[in-house]
């Protein structure tokens, strides 16, 4: 066990740049479970649909022959092309599959099942549309493998610093909107108490669809930065990526924003303590664990203040 | 209900099952008599999920573990992998037992849980036990990992060895009878109705007298051996098993049987089985559209038909409020 210790600091620098990801991709179902109290089962096709687009994208980049194809306009393009495709259709989903069943009133296991219909036919539909067999991200290209820092026995990619900026970035701005915009007031209100701020004059199914929409968005990024790290993705990335990132917004405390930062991070690292010191193939043994003993002992996470069901966004 | 209306769904009944004994012998094929058999087992796991998902209204999308574990069980005690072999009727009741102890297990940390928590807790659990399933086989060889355990005994019942599709088919059918028997007696029975007022409302069945915990735990166990009893009849009837048998998208499948034919009805249940299995048999060329339409017919179901196709009309508004406690409207 101890002869694992040296390659510690590099697989934590790896948990870590794996972590902010996930992070990213709790606040969509951190978010959306602030507002609707549901679990939006579907949110990790939203992020695998995130990293099609990006590829797609960046396909036709490369075969539009450009030139160079340096990072810092090419990354921004890829992100802003997959954050619209994966925030649109996330509002959709929120417009036709669940908005009938919360008018209605309907209980929560109505739209978590409509959820797992929605996760199961995305799924599919990616893989009808774009094959079953993985697609390769041309990484290299923009991050050259020579880009790197050095610092001791640990090497720091140039992508994985730019992952790590790109996410903390990303929660950044969410947090502002949050606190400081008028959508954001109106989201808090919204997860505080749906009807009260109603009859307060907030349109309630707006800042819901506004919800999805940023969610969404945030998990399309994520699917990007995914894509660029692994540079493999398949319609599959989704599943396992949603239950991580579902993970982590219940470990830093659902509903919570920093929580879902928080608790990116701590399962990142936890998971690389896991492939350094028990063995790789039970990684997500043990990243599910985690997520039974926080529900179990600590249901509102490490940040969540009060009960789950009264929390904010 | 009315007299005729009871007899009447006696004559129902009777019909089906005088349907289902001799729809073996109509059948065109050996195939479709093996798709009849999976009909019947899927059946009678849909009945245990549907004690503790319909019944008790706790939501659980990782049932599949219980299946994994009671055929895993079952080739333990009646395999080459560690030279047991139990005779049948002797190991059915170690795995049934088996299977009810992992049930209480896997209950006990999750009752203060409610709703949507439950479920992720119940996923967790579902793939904890398949990547176990996968990769027990080092640093001591407990399942054989990805490559499963094959010559699995088959069952013999009085000195005669079960083979062929049309024996497993009326051994199944007869366990989906006696399954059928026990659901409604439990449904009818004190533990039955005390499972109802936990759906219908926690806190105040807890006000009545209920003892929730007892309650909650023996749903869990009781729908945890329906799905050991159904798993040890896969094994021995596939004569293996693979840890790709027990995959999240079985649990999904398994829940949609519940849910499709009518949450906490027994007939609906079976039609669900029947729909689920029979569809995709039927639609082959469209294989590859199968999950699809299965996603987006869940979607549509709730959005229409949210209490399922065939649904009693007296639980009808009670049954769709199902699942822990209502959310808040908008």
């Amino acid at each position: 066990m101890l002869d694992a210790l040296p390659i510690l600091p590099q697989q934590l620098v790896f948990g870590l740049a794996l972590g902010a990801v996930y992070g990213l991709i709790a606040l969509g179902y951190t978010m959306v479970y602030g507002v609707l109290l549901m679990i939006n089962f579907a949110h990790g096709e939203l992020f695998t649909i995130g990293a099609y687009v990006g590829w797609a994208v960046l396909v036709w980049l490369i075969n539009a022959q450009l030139g160079g194809l340096h990072p810092a306009w090419v990354l921004p393009v890829l992100l802003l092309m997959a954050m619209s495709a994966s925030g649109i259709l996330g509002m959709t989903l929120e417009r036709f599959a669940y908005r009938p069943l919360y008018m209605r009133g309907a209980t929560r296991l109505g739209p978590l099942i409509s959820a797992v219909g929605a996760s199961i036919f995305l799924q599919n539909a990616v893989m009808l549309t774009q094959g079953a067999r993985m697609k390769v991200y041309m990484t290299s290209l923009l991050f050259p493998r020579t880009w790197y820092l050095q610092i001791g026995g640990v090497r720091i990619s140039a992508l994985v610093l730019v992952m790590v900026s790109v996410a903390l970035l990303l929660m950044w701005g969410l947090s502002l909107l949050v606190q400081r915009t008028a959508l954001g007031r109106c989201m808090r209100a919204v997860a505080e108490d749906r009807e009260v701020a109603a009859v307060m004059g907030v349109n309630v199914r707006r800042v819901i669809s506004r919800t999805f929409l940023l969610g969404s968005a945030l998990g399309g990024a994520a699917g990007v930065l995914v894509g660029l790290y692994y540079t493999q993705i398949d319609f599959f990335m989704g599943y396992s990526a949603g239950l991580k990132a579902f993970t982590a917004a219940v470990l830093g405390g659902i509903g919570n924003i920093k929580g879902a930062m928080l608790g990116g991070l701590m399962l990142g690292v936890i998971e690389s303590l896991a492939v350094t010191f028990i063995n790789p193939a039970y990684r997500d043994v043990v990243a599910f664990v985690v997520l039974i003993l926080v529900l179990v002992f600590r249901p509102t996470g490490l940040l969540g203040e009060t009960v789950p069901q009264a929390n904010k966004v | 209900m009315s007299m005729i209306t009871a007899r009447r769904k006696l004559a129902l009944a009777a019909a089906l099952g005088a349907v289902a004994l001799l729809a073996p012998l109509l059948a065109p094929s050996d195939y479709v008599v093996g798709v009849l058999a999976r009909i019947c087992l899927y059946a009678t796991l849909a009945l245990g999920l549907n004690i503790v998902v319909g019944f008790a209204g706790l939501l659980d999308i990782g049932y599949v573990a219980f299946f994994g574990i009671g055929s895993y069980v079952y080739a333990f005690l009646a395999s080459p992998q560690f030279g047991l072999h139990l005779p049948f009727l002797l190991a059915l009741p170690i795995v049934v037992l088996a299977t009810a102890l992992f049930g209480i297990l896997i209950g006990a940390p999750t009752l203060r849980l409610g709703g949507d928590y439950l479920a992720i807790v119940t996923l967790g659990f579902g793939e904890i036990t398949y990547l176990l399933l996968l990769n027990l086989d080092r640093p001591i060889n407990i399942t054989n990992g990805p490559s499963g355990i094959i010559n699995i005994d088959p069952p013999a019942l009085l000195g005669h060895t079960m083979s062929g599709n049309i024996q497993y088919y009326y051994l199944f059918l007869a366990v989906l009878a006696l399954t059928l028997v026990a659901s409604s007696r439990l449904q009818h029975s004190r533990i039955g109705w005390a499972w109802q007022a936990i759906r219908e409302d926690e806190l105040a069945a807890r006000a009545m007298g209920i003892n929730t915990t007892v309650a909650k735990l023996q749903a869990f166990a009781i729908g945890a051996s329906f799905a050991g009893f159904a798993g040890a009849l896969l094994a021995s009837w596939q004569r293996s098993v693979f840890p790709e048998n027990f995959l999240f998208t079985e649990s999904i499948n398994v829940l949609a049987m519940v849910i499709i034919g009518g949450m906490g009805s027994l007939a609906g249940v079976v039609l669900g089985a029947v729909v689920i299995v029979a569809l995709p048999e039927i639609f082959r060329e469209l294989a590859a559209y199968r999950l699809l339409v299965f996603g987006l017919m869940l979607m549509v179901l709730m959005i229409f038909r949210p209490q399922g196709i065939l649904v009693p009309r007296a639980a009808a508004g009670a049954l769709a409020r199902a699942g822990a406690t209502p959310a808040k409207k908008p």
